[in-house]
């Protein structure tokens, strides 16, 4: 439950960021091969959230899909996980493009005024 | 489906009541409970939409709807620490502002600020390891995270890598519970640091950097981590490591590279332990050879035994090549 820990870094950054501002939404990245349940995620953040100033904020989670060069045969191909291959030869490397990204993309609070 | 915490009712893991309690079984067994406020998740997502539709970065301006004012200025914001620096810098916020109150806890009248982020989850975990990466440098110190499934045969390794191996070496042991391990390894002579994590299911950089102050290390030292045994998590967490070493034991079968490709693509060894008792398993070695290098071509793969001793040379081998390759003679 790595997702755990996760949720406590975004907190940390988005909590200190807001410097005492009510949080309302928070926004991320998360690729399909970071390896990171998005359910546990959101799970996570409500637990954790609750008693902060991000307390019932909406997390935006935006899901950044798998895509590598396959070394074999040069072709961009669409991964769904780490374990798939290209239907070229199983044991053709990948070189992974997008989808391990893992990042808090920016927030919405209630005014500093 | 749940909005509020995305949990969905087909889960395995989560149990509802009519009362809209929540049960949630974590994958690593522990319980929690939580109930979810259904009008302030409806509120949320009306604000959501609104949000949604004004422009968040750019100067035009949104067109005016009768429930909000939408307007747009900068201002000169706070300290952002990124990697290397730190730096202040204008970043522009959006508010929007509305004009009807909404039938709701939260305060209506509020306009919203947009902060641009742009930090990867990951941050403070990398930075911290490449603290710890800079404190094995300085003292010379060949730094080793061993991973695996629990009781693929980490500390037993180590125990005989310990009783064998020349020059000073040092083990942190990850576990959830107990300083067991510790004691094993101890009683080989060699300093050991147990890290328990309780409900952490992996070793974080910052843990090897509190444990690091406690360990008096030799020059010229080889360190092993013991990550908690978990193929899912440690491979996220950068721990400052030179090298990977992930055991997969012959009696855990042959797909675990295919099932857990994470850990296995992060690996730059893989051992293949327990190899002692193959003769009695019916375990198709080329089979799990293949699934290896399907998932991470690069690794190279030993087989071993921690209990009869065979393939333990080639291990202390590599141990040895890691010396030369991350820091000249
Ligand atoms: N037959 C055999 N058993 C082993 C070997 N290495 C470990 N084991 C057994 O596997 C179990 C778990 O080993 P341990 O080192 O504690 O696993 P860890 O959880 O990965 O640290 C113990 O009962 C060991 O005796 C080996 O090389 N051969
Ligand atoms: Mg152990
Ligand atoms: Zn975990
Ligand atoms: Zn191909
Ligand atoms: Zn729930
Ligand atoms: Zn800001």
């Amino acid at each position: 439950m790595h997702e755990l820990s996760l949720t406590r870094d975004i907190l940390e950054v988005v909590l200190q960021h807001a410097q005492g501002r009510i949080i309302r939404k928070v926004r991320l990245h998360v690729g399909k091969l970071a390896g990171v349940e998005i359910q546990a995620l959101r799970f996570c953040f409500d637990v954790c959230a609750a008693g902060t100033y991000a307390e019932g904020a909406t997390l935006v989670i935006e899901e950044i899909p798998g895509r590598a060069v396959c070394e074999g045969c040069d072709k961009i191909i669409e991964l769904s996980s780490l374990a798939a291959r290209c239907p070229c030869e199983r044991k053709a490397r990948l070189r992974i493009e997008s989808g391990e990204e893992l990042l808090i993309k920016e927030m919405e609070t209630e005014s500093c005024a | 489906m749940c909005i509020t915490c995305g949990c969905s009712e087909d889960g395995q893991a989560t149990l509802s009541n009519e009362k809209g309690e929540h049960t949630h079984i974590l994958p690593d067994g522990s319980v929690l409970h939580h109930t979810h406020e259904h009008e302030h998740e409806h509120h949320h997502e009306h604000n959501a939409t609104s949000a949604e539709t004004t422009p968040t970065l750019s100067s035009e301006t949104p067109p005016p709807s009768p429930s909000q004012q939408p307007h747009h200025h900068e201002h000169t914001h706070h300290e952002h620490t990124h990697h290397e620096h730190t730096h202040s810098h204008h970043h522009e916020h959006t508010h929007v502002h509305h004009a009807s109150p909404h039938a709701s806890a939260s305060p209506q009248s509020q306009p919203l600020e947009l902060h641009l982020l742009e930090r990867r989850v990951l941050d403070k975990n990398d930075r911290i390891a490449e603290r710890n990466r800079g404190w094995f440098a300085g003292r010379r110190v060949l730094a080793l995270n061993l991973m695996s499934s629990p009781g693929a045969g980490k500390t037993c390794l180590l125990e005989r890598t310990l009783r064998e191996i020349s020059g000073p070496t040092a083990v942190i042991e990850g576990d959830q519970e107990t300083t067991m391990d510790a004691e094993r390894i101890r009683a080989t002579g060699a300093p050991a640091i147990q890290v328990n994590t309780g409900k952490g299911c992996h070793l974080e950089a910052e843990m090897i950097w509190q444990s690091l102050q406690q360990l008096p290390l030799k020059e010229q030292t080889t360190l092993f981590i013991e990550n908690v045994g978990n193929l899912v998590c440690p491979s996220l967490f950068d721990l400052g490591e030179h090298a990977r070493v992930v055991l997969m034991s012959i009696t855990e079968g042959e797909d675990k590279p295919l099932k857990y490709p994470h850990m296995f693509r992060s690996a730059d060894l893989v051992l293949l332990t327990k190899i002692d008792l193959l003769p009695y398993l019916d375990y198709d070695l080329p089979r799990a050879l293949q699934a290896i290098q399907e998932v991470q071509p690069d690794a190279q793969i030993l087989q071993v035994s921690a209990r009869s001793g065979e393939g333990m040379e080639a291990w202390y081998t590599w141990v040895q090549q890691q010396w030369t390759s991350h820091h000249q003679a």
